[in-house]
């Protein structure tokens, strides 16, 4: 019951600010918000700070916009970006330097589970006091939060996890979009028919896989409203949830159906973006970051993608799963704290996200108030806005519970390579889930 | 000599050449030219020329990426690898010569503790804490005493097989003209170990320059970049851009290869010395 | 190894002090770490916090589904690279220690590969292994042979990685054994060539002669088997689901899913079996070896 509040709420609040983000005229700001990032440096000596981000290009973008936009209002402050990899790997740098005390002054990262991993109390600053914080949208917060503590702010937009597809395929079949799951295979064979690949899969990048599981979790969430706090709580599971088998099945029965274009197994992430820019794929299940990187890549073609929300099993209950935005954070061991959160200010002000839309297409909405998307925004980027203004969205699982299984995409490849059943799927993964659970020591396990 | 014995005497040489030429070179081939490409006409793997080679393009690019920090990764492997390299020429080479020439039980005991050093996996993270502890974590001398500590086991045994081919009559000789036991080691033994040394110098010396997991823990910060490390730039989760990729995979290729050309031909020589014996 | 019963005198030319340097190094920074990886083996360890909890780990561990898969996989790809890197490179040796031409040449195109480091190796591969416009399968193809998605296909990916460890591994087998046949005595040679051709020379001076080169390659390439991560990781990360996972493999997806007491464990297990397996291996290969 509870988790079901919380969830509404979040979902009203996302709303919101998806209307604030989809250009809607903003009536009033917080007061705060404008002295947040302006306001003069604590002093004017000189202060250095070194921000850890990973090296992915639009993150390093970003973090360059934020380090410039600060710099050029505070020249007495120098901030060094340091790289680091992205990935797991990333996530076990993070957590050793925390452990060792050697973190960077402040630093990127992930919000929901993988930040809960992170041991925040003991090692993170709290910024709950900080006024700053009331520029968030509220529906953010409790990714970033462990009880009473807020430990990060928002460095990038929300975005969409669903379907991926190339408008121009559904133009030249006359497809219309699905809402059900009847609909989508439908959709797939007749697109299978006219010789495009129905949908993409790019097992070479083994995250991609997870998709169809991990974007339909509103279908899911819609179906069995107490699942969330169930599963959290070691009471649910996906093996004997069967709503929560469907996304396993989804991936079994393209395989079995054949919707998977031919070098699935091996093919990146890249060429699966190529595939769906060219045509050559229909539908490509994928988080709408993408976009950023499709949007650099296929400049001519962005205008042909579009967005819709995982379909399931009722066309009443539909709607999209959102991921929420990283975060920047500051560690207890910074050297210089109030200039730290001074930068933080920044990030979680407008003109912290004007410096981002000049540097990075952005790739759905940003939760952070008074903000707005440029006017010539990407409309897969409006698909998404769409659905979280209808009041039909809501985050994924790992920003609603620490519990999640690393193995996750291992099992999905497995499932979508034909080597494991949808039920074997969903039984490894609760094994897999229960496996992180106990060694994070999390209550109830 | 006629055509039939020509083809005869080399007809074995052209075969070798082929398959050896198709098998080994062709991947390097395959490099260069995706070192050559777009992003976008790398992105699909093909083995094909691309439409403008633009090699020296993308490695220039390699080169300044992130404010020229490439020269800067160079220089700090550099100093890593001959640092790490030197020490431990030194200290396996003592090791390797007091266990062979005594082959008492003490030396037993090393050679045990040697063995188990090859086999068992590095930690990482309690040697983080030892850095810090002993106030050596993010210095590059702590980087190199761990790069010694990882390589002493294979260096020694290289050094520890070598040493049974050196006669112990010349340790003899030396005794009796009154050599002390460490002139006898740095004037007399350590130069006969030489072709070892370069087989040591060489493998450990790949071994450090291309670990990527020590620099990252150990030594991380934007100015402790090593050339291993470099080649995240452009292997990313989500975008990999593969001709940058393989130019950088060319770039810091390239002091390896200047070190291969310089002792080409004692590797064989120095293994040939060196691994007689398992 | 040598005589137990030696002068004070000369066992004083060896002094004991001379293992301090080293020792001090090694027990500094490898056997203190490791002893505390041991403890951490025994806990429940988020890097911020260790509870222990005793032999939990270890039993978790052993009783892991995917745990004898990961093994088979692990045998099969040691016994693989290393038999295949003798039946490579004995042959190459022998034939680059001939009176071939451009032996030099040879011999440094085929060592080169030792020098570069994996993770390119691993991903230069990967891309000639791309099922339809990779290189391999390119060439395959236009020869009317079958053309099989080396790394996709569940069944086959653990040995494409095999091979492609062998590429890189074959150079420092060669060398070795190349200098093994050097250290025959040419009038076996000059027997062999009396006796008959090429083959005899191979099959009754060679092979036996050269007996301890090949117990080394063999050693060596069975702990580097063993051991092997890097390149699994790049090429295949274990996959296509769970189908190329090695023991390493399934330790470091633990250790990055920050299950780190049981990474720790997963590895002292790694250790006691690789010492079970090549102990008596040596042992053997000792007594089998071969003083010229």
């Amino acid at each position: 019951m509870k988790i079901r509040n919380l969830l509404l709420k979040s979902i009203g609040a996302l709303s919101v600010v998806g209307l604030l983000a989809a250009c809607a005229p903003v009536p009033a700001a917080p007061a705060a918000e404008p002295a947040a990032g302006e306001a003069a440096a604590p002093s004017d000596a000189a202060v250095s700070l070194v921000y850890l981000v990973d090296e992915s290009q639009p993150s390093q973008a970003r973090a360059k916009a934020f380090v410039d936009g600060y710099m050029a209002l505070h020249p007495n402050v120098t901030i060094t970006i340091e790289s680091r990899p992205g990935g797991t790997e990333g996530d076990n740098l993070v957590k050793t330097r925390l452990a060792t005390g050697e973190m960077a002054d402040v630093f990127w990262y992930n919000s929901g589970s993988l930040m809960q991993a992170l041991n925040p109390a003991q090692s993170l600053v709290d910024l709950s006091g900080e006024p700053f914080i009331a520029n968030i949208a509220e529906s953010y917060l409790p990714t970033v939060s462990q009880g009473e503590a807020i430990f990060g702010v928002p460095g990038e937009t929300a975005m969409g996890g669903g379907i991926l597809y190339n408008k121009k395929v559904y133009a030249d079949l006359g497809l219309s979009i699905p809402t059900t799951w009847e609909e989508f295979a439908a959709n797939n064979e007749a697109i299978l028919a006219a010789g495009i690949t129905p949908v993409i899969q790019t097992y070479g990048d083994t995250w991609t896989s997870q998709l169809f599981v991990l974007a339909d979790y509103y279908n899911v969430a819609q179906a069995v409203p107490t699942f969330t706090a169930d599963f959290t709580a070691n009471k649910a599971k996906y093996a004997t949830t069967p709503a929560a088998v469907e996304g396993f099945k989804h991936l079994q029965e393209g395989f079995e159906k054949g919707w998977w274009q031919q070098d699935y197994a091996t093919d990146k992430f890249d060429q699966g973006l190529q595939l769906l820019a060219e045509g050559k794929g229909a539908h490509y299940p994928m988080l709408t970051f993408a976009l950023t990187t499709l949007a650099e890549n296929y400049p001519e073609q962005i205008e042909d993608i579009g967005f819709f929300a995982q379909p399931g099993s009722d066309a009443a209950l539909n709607g999209a799963t959102i991921w929420m935005p990283a975060a920047t954070y500051i560690p207890q061991t910074t050297s210089n704290l109030e200039v730290a959160k001074d930068f933080l200010a920044f990030i979680a002000s407008t003109a912290g996200v004007d410096a981002q839309n000049a540097a990075v297409v952005p790739s759905g909405p940003y939760v952070i108030k008074g903000a707005v998307l440029p006017d010539d925004v990407i409309s897969a980027v409006r698909d998404v806005a769409a659905y979280i203004d209808n009041g039909n969205a809501g985050p994924a699982l790992e920003f609603l519970s620490p519990v999640k299984g690393p193995s996750l995409e291992q099992i999905t490849v497995a499932v979508g390579t034909g080597q494991m059943t949808a039920e074997d799927a969903a039984a490894a993964y609760d094994a897999d889930v229960e496996k992180q659970a106990q060694q994070l020591g999390l209550p109830g396990w | 000599m006629s055509f039939w014995k020509f083809i005869k005497r080399i007809w074995l040489d052209v075969v070798a050449l082929v398959v050896i030429g198709i098998v080994f070179v062709v991947p390097f081939i395959f490099i260069v030219l995706t070192a050559g490409k777009t992003q976008k006409e790398a992105s699909t793997f093909a083995f094909s020329m691309p439409a403008n080679f633009l090699l020296w393009q993308n490695m220039r690019e390699v080169m300044a990426f992130g404010n020229n920090r490439m020269w800067l990764a160079l220089w700090n492997s550099m100093l890593l690898t001959v640092g790490s390299v030197t020490l431990l020429v030194f200290l396996a080479a003592l090791v390797a010569y007091v266990m062979q020439r005594r082959g008492d039980r003490m030396a037993a005991f090393v050679s045990a503790v040697m063995l188990a050093g090859l086999i068992i996996p590095p930690a990482v993270v309690p040697t983080i804490f030892l850095l810090q502890e002993i106030g050596l974590y993010k210095t590059l001398i702590g980087l190199i005493l761990i790069e010694v500590a990882l390589q002493l086991s294979f260096a020694t045994l290289i050094f520890r097989t070598f040493m049974a081919s050196i006669p112990k009559e010349i340790d003899e000789a030396a005794i009796i003209d009154g050599a002390s036991p460490t002139q006898l080691f740095f004037r007399v033994i350590l130069p006969l170990l030489r072709p070892a040394m370069i087989t040591v110098i060489v493998v450990s010396a790949v071994a450090v320059y291309n670990d990527f997991v020590g620099p990252l823990y150990f030594l991380p910060g934007a100015e402790n970049v090593t050339a291993q490390l470099t080649l995240y730039s452009f292997i990313s989760q989500f975008n990999t851009r593969f001709n940058l990729l393989f130019a950088n995979v060319i770039v810091i290729t390239i002091p390896p290869l200047i070190m291969f050309m310089f002792f080409q031909r004692q590797i064989v020589a120095g293994m040939t010395t060196g691994a007689i014996k398992g | 190894m040598s005589n137990p019963k030696r002068p004070l005198a000369v066992l004083r030319s060896y002094p004991n002090w001379f293992y301090l340097p080293a020792g001090l190094v090694f027990a500094v920074f490898f056997v203190v770490p490791t002893v505390l990886a041991f403890y951490f083996s025994l806990t429940r360890w988020t890097l911020f916090n260790a509870t222990f909890i005793g032999m939990e780990n270890y039993r978790n561990f052993l009783g892991e589904p995917m745990l004898a898969a990961g093994l088979r996989n692990t045998i099969i790809y040691a016994v693989m690279t290393s038999g295949l890197k003798v039946i490579i490179a004995l042959p190459l040796a022998t034939l680059l220690t001939s009176r071939i031409r451009l032996t030099g040449f040879f011999r440094a195109i085929i060592f080169f590969p030792v020098l570069v480091s994996t993770v390119a190796v691993g991903i230069t591969f990967s891309a000639l292994m791309q099922p339809s416009v990779g290189l391999i399968n390119t060439a395959l193809g236009t020869l009317g042979l079958p053309t099989p998605d080396w790394l996709g296909n569940p069944r086959l990916a653990l040995y494409s990685v095999a091979l492609v460890d062998v590429w890189k591994g074959v150079g420092i087998a060669m060398v070795i054994f190349i200098a093994g046949i050097l250290s025959i005595p040419t009038d076996y040679f000059e027997a062999a060539r009396l006796e008959g051709g090429a083959w005899v020379k191979f099959r009754h001076v060679i092979i036996p002669l050269a007996r301890n080169a090949t117990f080394t390659v063999i050693l060596l390439s069975f702990i580097g088997g063993l051991r092997t991560f890097d390149l699994i990781w790049t090429m295949t990360k274990g996959g296509p689901g769970f189908a190329s996972d090695v023991l390493t493999s399934v330790i470091y997806k633990y250790y990055q899913a920050g299950f780190y007491g049981l990474s720790t464990a997963g590895n002292v297990v790694l250790f006691i079996l690789v010492t079970i397996i090549v102990f008596p291996l040596m042992r053997y290969f000792n007594r089998l070896e071969l003083e010229l």
